[in-house]
């Protein structure tokens, strides 16, 4: 209160000045805001947070640790340049991780991920995880053979339940969670016991991910159920550490007999060799550089898209370069930018004159004339790239007319079509309007008589144009570039359709990782990077032309 | 029409014709020769034809038939942009993207003038027109009068030697106006620039013109020095134009030399000048100006002529009182006497007898 006090200005009421307009003004703000409310809501919902969805898939890659967790947590003990393979514990990790994500079906998922940055990885998930039974059936025979008990649901579920074994519960479920992507519900019916988990681990982690499974997923009752094969080669595993086997003879819980009988003949198992049996299945198994890019992309984020989208890659010493032969996408944004300027270069040149003639008509002509330019808006636009095909082709109306003329040897007719010139002459017709509408408007407002002053100054036609009307049409021109540069820029059904290969844009890109090769992280980061172009190029002009100098009208 | 024809006219409209749409004339058989240094006015109602003779002049418009000549040389074969013709717009036309310095350097840099030399002649015009401390400002960022000013110097910085101007004051308040009249006749007068003046304000026209030309239906009715203009009017429409008048309709019954007798619709006979009647029997319409009406016995002049009245309302103007009359059945009957300490200040209902000479009542047509 002490320095409102000092405040000079004070309102009838007493109150500061600025207190009272801001009231004042406050009411007519909220007024403001609640009617675009509706509006704001609905861009919110229907267009910001999409987009902003979409843009965060560019640099998403939770599928593969949320995939193999084990396997990663593993592999960050790897020296990726050590040029050999890691070791057993990674493959054994691989193994666990890999048999939960076959069971639901999730890993082909993974390998078509890691297809977009190695090829071949799709068909190695795929093929690996089919055979994973069998990399487990050794030692599940060997088991059973010791101890028939180890056949029955009944007492593994007997063996494996216990207390105070919720940390370990909640941690796999959290990990199924993330692996199918949604909350699963409903209750275990199984409490794995902190005992074993600290005797067996590998087995107590199996198990868990099987009767969550068992439970949550397929909704069997778990005690009812054999566990997985991966389960027995976990069982394996726990076995081979000697330290364990001391730890058992003490243990006195459920099916201790069996366990400690299982203990003793530990020398009758086979020897748990994954890493050998990974590389049996696929040989790919064994080289470093699929681990080396399952290490690159274990991060939940990654710089991968952006870095394919601008033709580069992750390798273990950072970013570097694509082959020579790989890179297209700075080669595409380079042409799309230049086409796009050609396409608001060649709409300034044919738009302008029309424009002109038509603010300088009488309003009756010039409203026919108008409805002339307007008539594209009229048709489908994939009725008049269609009709631009007709024309363009080689056998097409434009070639008959100029080999009739004799203009073209009918031997060598114009490729006028599946090239960058088919591109800029339809995306040159169809955004035309967009150019001669803000020009019109512009023009419209340029009272004739600033020419005529201009002349009667001593000004011949071309000077008076130059130095008078010109530069009062220039807000014109830049609404109508900026608005058919950035139509341009984002255009993709008309370079599909008369660009071929050489006239296609980025967005032909994006669309064909949206729909045809589903790398939507890739099309992510190729859209964001469009966008951020795209408003470089507008603050780039806002510093040269200026922003304000932009009128559409009036 | 014997005052068109000037021995050595700087510009001259010979049996000029102007349509635009080829079925109506706007411009109908226009006879003008303006000598150099003088300051001519076209005055007449909207749709008269004023601009369009003015543009035919500046080269913006071709007349339909006819000739317009520039000192000597028909300006059919000049390029408006070789005429050497400076125009003052009426909406001013300062070119929005320049500022006022650039303005008024547009027509010396077309005309390649070097930019010292340049520089020098701007700061002059600017001077001229007291806007010296403007010249950086955008014209958006000037008052009207200011405006008008930087438009008139732009029209005169490249030193024509004719200057054109469509009601260049049109947009100003009447005070400012006043201001700027005297300046652009002064300016005009002390350059010794031949100046085309188009305006529908008759005081404007009156005190700023040495020739008005009174435009109406494309034609010129009156060609004539502003006295002549508002004491010997020609024709009624200029009568009626131009200040105050009074007008009776009659018909004549006799002419003699300088003098004519009208009786009037009511019965009533009057003398009159013959200046528009030529026959006996004629219809006419007399015009007698307000203030040369008077109806104190003892200011009457001797061979007044005299006539009853009815005072219908009497308005005080604090300069003038102007009474409205019925005279010989005309309710409209205005006459206008000085604030005059001795004045007697009329009642309306009352009675009283008012008179004239005959030489200021003009006889015209009907
Ligand atoms: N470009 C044009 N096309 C067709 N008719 C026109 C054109 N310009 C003027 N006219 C017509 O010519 C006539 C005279 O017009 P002009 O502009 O010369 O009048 P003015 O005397 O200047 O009137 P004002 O005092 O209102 O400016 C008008 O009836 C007008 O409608
Ligand atoms: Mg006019």
């Amino acid at each position: 209160m002490t320095d409102t006090a000092q405040e000079p200005m004070l309102a009838a009421d007493g109150r500061p000045l600025k207190q009272s307009l801001a009231r004042a003004l406050r009411r007519q703000k909220t007024r403001a805001l609640l009617m675009i409310a509706p509006l704001l809501l609905f861009v919110m919902l229907t267009f910001v947070i999409p987009i902003l969805s979409m843009l965060m898939r560019s640099v998403e890659n939770a599928i593969v640790p949320d995939t193999l967790p084990g396997t990663v947590a593993a592999l960050s003990a790897w020296d990726a340049s050590s040029g050999r393979a890691p070791d057993e514990v990674v493959y054994r990790h691989l193994f666990i991780d890999l048999f939960k994500a076959a069971e639901a079906k999730e890993h082909t998922k993974l390998g078509t991920r890691l297809n977009y940055e190695q090829t071949g990885q799709s068909s190695l998930f795929r093929t690996s995880g089919r055979k994973l039974d069998d990399l487990a059936e050794p030692y599940q025979d060997a088991i059973e053979d010791i101890s028939p008990d180890f056949k029955e649901a009944a007492f593994w579920y007997e063996l494996m339940s216990g207390e105070d074994g919720s940390a370990l519960l909640a941690q796999r479920r959290d990990l199924w969670n993330a692996l199918v992507g949604e909350e699963l519900s409903g209750e275990a019916g199984f409490m794995p016991s902190a005992q074993i988990a600290q005797l067996l681990p590998w087995t107590a982690r199996a198990y868990t991910d099987f009767a969550l499974w068992s439970a949550l997923v397929k909704n069997d009752t778990v005690a009812e159920e054999r566990p997985w094969e991966a389960v027995y080669a976990a069982l394996a595993m726990d076995l081979e550490d000697p330290a364990k086997r001391q730890a058992i003879a003490d243990y006195d819980g459920a099916g201790a007999a069996q366990l400690q009988a299982l203990a003793a003949a530990q020398s009758d198992l086979p020897a748990v060799r994954l890493r050998e049996g990974f590389i049996e299945l696929n040989r790919s198994w064994g080289e470093p550089r699929i681990w080396t890019t399952i290490k690159l992309y274990s991060p939940r984020y990654t710089p991968g898209y952006f870095l394919n989208a601008v033709d580069m890659q992750l390798s273990p010493d950072g970013a570097e370069a694509k082959p020579e032969n790989q890179q297209i996408y700075t080669q595409l944004f380079k042409r799309t930018l230049i086409m796009a300027l050609i396409i608001t270069g060649s709409c300034i040149l044919l738009g302008y004159p029309v424009a002109w003639i038509l603010a300088n008509l009488p309003a009756r002509t010039a409203n026919v004339l108008m409805i002339l330019v307007l008539l594209p808006f009229w048709t489908s636009l994939l009725v008049r790239t269609s009709a631009w095909k007709v024309l363009l082709q080689q056998q097409g109306v434009i070639n008959e007319i100029l080999v009739w003329l004799g203009f073209v040897d009918d031997a060598n007719r114009l490729v006028l079509m599946n090239n960058a010139t088919g591109t800029v002459i339809a995306m040159t017709h169809i955004l035309l309007p967009f150019m001669i509408l803000p020009l019109y408007s512009v023009m419209k407002t340029i009272p004739p008589s600033y020419l005529r002053a201009a002349k009667s100054l001593g000004a011949t036609n071309w000077t008076a144009f130059r130095r008078v009307y010109f530069p009062q049409s220039v807000p014109g021109i830049g609404a109508g570039s900026i608005l058919v540069f950035i139509l341009a820029i984002g255009y993709y059904i008309t370079p599909e359709i008369v660009g071929g290969t050489s006239g296609v844009f980025i967005s032909n890109r994006i669309a064909y990782h949206i729909s045809s090769s589903l790398n939507w992280g890739l099309a992510a980061a190729l859209g964001t990077i469009l966008l951020v172009v795209v408003l470089a190029l507008y603050w780039l002009y806002d510093r040269i032309v200026g922003i304000d100098n932009v009128k559409l009208g009036g | 029409m014997a005052d068109t024809q000037i021995k050595d006219a700087f510009v001259e409209f010979e049996r000029v014709q102007k349509s635009y749409d080829g079925e109506n004339l706007v411009v109908k058989d226009l006879n003008l020769a303006l000598p150099k240094g003088e300051f001519l006015t076209m005055l007449g109602p909207s749709g008269s034809g004023k601009t369009t003779c003015l543009m035919m002049l500046a080269g913006f418009e071709t007349a339909t038939y006819g000739d317009i000549r520039l000192d000597g040389v028909s300006i059919n074969n000049i390029p408006p942009h070789k005429r050497g013709i400076g125009m003052v717009f009426q909406n001013y036309a300062l070119f929005p993207h320049m500022t006022i310095a650039e303005n008024l350097a547009f027509p010396l840099e077309v005309r390649r003038i070097g930019k010292s030399e340049r520089e020098k002649k701007v700061r002059r015009a600017l001077d001229m027109v007291e806007m010296g401390e403007f010249g950086g400002r955008r014209p958006a960022q000037l008052s009207g009068g200011q405006q008008q000013r930087v438009a008139l110097a732009r029209a005169l910085v490249f030193e024509p030697e004719l200057v054109l101007m469509d009601e260049p004051l049109g947009a100003l308040d009447k005070q400012l106006r006043e201001k700027m009249q005297f300046e652009i006749t002064h300016l005009a007068h002390q350059l010794g620039i031949t100046t085309v003046y188009v305006t529908h304000d008759q005081t404007e026209a009156l005190t700023m013109s040495d020739r008005v030309a009174v435009f109406d239906d494309g034609r010129i009715q009156q060609l004539a020095p502003p006295d002549r203009l508002y004491e010997a009017p020609e024709n009624s429409f200029v009568a009626q134009f131009i200040g105050e008048n009074n007008t009776l309709e009659g018909v004549v019954t006799e002419i003699r030399g300088q003098t004519c007798v009208v009786k009037l619709d009511d019965g009533e006979v009057i003398d009159a000048v013959p200046v528009n009647v030529s026959a006996v029997g004629e219809r006419t319409r007399v015009s007698i100006r307000p203030e040369r009406v008077e109806y104190n016995k003892e200011r009457m002049q001797e061979g007044a002529h005299t006539l009853k009245a009815k005072v219908l309302e009497f308005i005080y103007m604090g300069d003038i009182f102007r009474t409205r009359l019925s005279v010989a059945g005309n309710d409209e009957f205005i006459i206008k006497t000085r604030n005059a300490p001795d004045q007697e200040r009329l009642r309306p209902g009352q009675e009283i007898e008012i008179g004239w000479m005959a030489e200021d009542c003009r006889a015209l047509d009907a």
